[in-house]
């Protein structure tokens, strides 16, 4: 392990609670934090620290799990065990809440925004996956509910460019789902993993794809021609598995656009970086570890996220109710 | 009352001795390590009461302190328990309470993982998978009933 991975700072951004979520916005000038005590943050630099500008407390009733910023950067979502997703717009530097997604039937896990800002996709332990069109008068619209999944569904994630999205379960399984005739349907399922798929990522190209899991193992799946006389029209293969670096559950991947560099979230209470051997063959690729810090907080680490402008800078946040900053630095 | 039992005659199991204090224990001045026998402590998970009967878990044999396994160097603790039969629908139940328990007596810092006894329960494995999921579990803590149904196997009868 060559490059570095070196603390810049630590915010006790949920205390007495868990940090369950961090996510930058676009522009990487602010990020969004929630957590077990009911309550969204929103941190911005000041000078050289980062500071808390804005709680959002009166949203959920119960833990919010996941936010996620548009595109635009003027809206933020967030998903909570409630069963609700809220919509919150940006005014100036405050927030209100705009709209209450309600139709789960129970926790939802995860909510995304697809690359134009024109869909969203919120998942729940109700097994379901729906998208939502979103309009210019801010009205959201239910298009699709998919039940492809046998379990609760965990994370979503949409292709970098393209209106593709990711799901990971609880039933071991990815599932890639596309739109086909005003419907949403999985038109992929990636099996492999042989417990709770946690999270899912996709490349800074969209051709491929991680996963990781309870099975402390973290999988790159790549996009290839189905075969002759396959009924699917995608076809996604693991191609590379990162066994034996994760000493419990690993609870996130995130893959960085502007370096490639490939970070997980583990409850072993560490944050590790990989790099691809750049020489490797694309359709066997290696990955190295070239960072890990095995105490990067004091409890399970949730949530990992890269600046979308800054190379290096990333955000992780734990069970102990902190987020840290880290500075990723490669040798070459 | 009137509501039929699963296992309506259960084998029940003489309690162990209560833990004698040895002179460190006493010395304030000797950080006493967390062991296997202090996480089987009766404030501990040895008095969590069944949900279905009059008894504790150590009266039912569902916990032993030979299947508590604490690391203390890896902030490690495993419980297993033993579900009094092998299609008990409580066993989820029962491993949330032993969880609840240690996530509410131990440091933070310790890493807690609930299993049922190999062999010992047809869902064994699902049972585990649930127990394992930290968001399921968060999200179960969550919800009011379930809640005070686990707060009534915590709370503790006379020792």
């Amino acid at each position: 392990m060559k490059d570095t991975l070196d603390l810049l700072h630590r915010l006790s951004a949920h205390p007495d609670s868990r940090c369950w979520y961090v996510a930058w916005n676009a522009k990487g000038t602010l990020l969004a934090s929630c957590g077990g005590d009911r309550a969204i943050r929103i941190w911005g630099k000041e000078g050289e620290s980062w500071e808390c500008k804005c709680v959002l407390s009166d949203g959920h009733q119960r833990t919010v799990r996941k936010v996620a910023w548009s595109p635009c950067g003027n809206y933020l979502a967030s998903a909570s065990f409630d069963a609700t997703t809220s919509i919150w717009k940006r005014k100036d530097d405050d927030f209100e809440c705009l709209t209450v997604l309600e139709g789960h039937e129970n926790e939802v896990k995860c909510v995304a925004w697809s690359p134009s800002g024109n869909l969203l996709a919120t998942c729940s332990r109700d097994k379901t996956v729906w998208v939502w069109e979103v309009d210019e008068e801010d009205e959201y619209e239910c298009v699709s509910v998919v039940n492809s999944h046998t379990q609760d569904v965990k994370h979503v994630a949409w292709h970098p460019t393209m209106e593709l999205l990711a799901s990971a379960s609880y039933d071991n399984k990815v599932c890639i789902h596309k739109e086909e005739d005003d419907d949403w349907e999985c038109r992929a399922t990636l099996e492999g993993h042989t417990s709770t798929v946690w999270s899912v990522t996709f490349d800074p190209t969209g051709q491929r794809l991680a996963s990781c899991s309870d099975d402390r193992t973290v999988k790159i799946w790549k996009e290839s021609q189905p075969e002759e006389g396959s009924s699917s029209d995608v076809s996604w293969k693991c191609v590379c598995t990162l066994s034996g670096f994760h000493g419990r559950t690993v609870y996130d991947v995130a893959w960085c656009r502007l370096t490639s560099a490939l970070a997980t979230a583990c409850g072993d209470d560490g944050v590790r970086v990989f790099k691809e051997d750049a020489t490797s063959d694309p359709e066997q690729p290696i990955f190295s570890m070239s960072a890990h810090v095995p105490k990067a907080h004091n409890q399970d680490v949730n949530c990992v996220a890269w600046n979308p402008k800054v190379a290096g800078l990333l955000a992780s946040c734990s069970d102990d109710g902190d987020i840290c900053l880290w500075s990723y630095k490669s040798e070459d | 009352g009137g509501t039929s039992l699963e296992n309506a005659n259960p084998l029940i199991f003489q309690r162990s001795g209560e833990r004698l204090l040895t002179a460190t224990d006493e010395d304030d001045d000797i950080t006493d390590p967390i062991d296997d026998r202090e996480i089987f402590d009766p404030y501990l998970i040895r008095n969590i009461n069944d949900p279905e009967h009059p008894l504790s878990l150590e009266e039912l044999n569902v916990v032993e302190q030979v299947r508590v396994n604490v690391n203390e160097q890896e902030n490690g603790v495993s419980v297993e328990f033993t579900p009094t039969i092998p299609h008990c629908s409580m066993a989820t139940l029962i491993g949330l309470s032993i969880k609840v328990k240690l996530l509410r007596s131990l440091p933070d810092r310790f890493k807690i993982d609930v299993h049922i006894t190999p062999g010992a329960h047809a869902s064994e494995e699902a049972v585990n998978k649930q127990l394992a999921d930290k968001e399921r579990v968060a999200a179960a803590l969550e919800n009011a009933q379930l809640l005070e149904v686990v707060n009534q196997c915590l709370t503790s009868k006379s020792v």
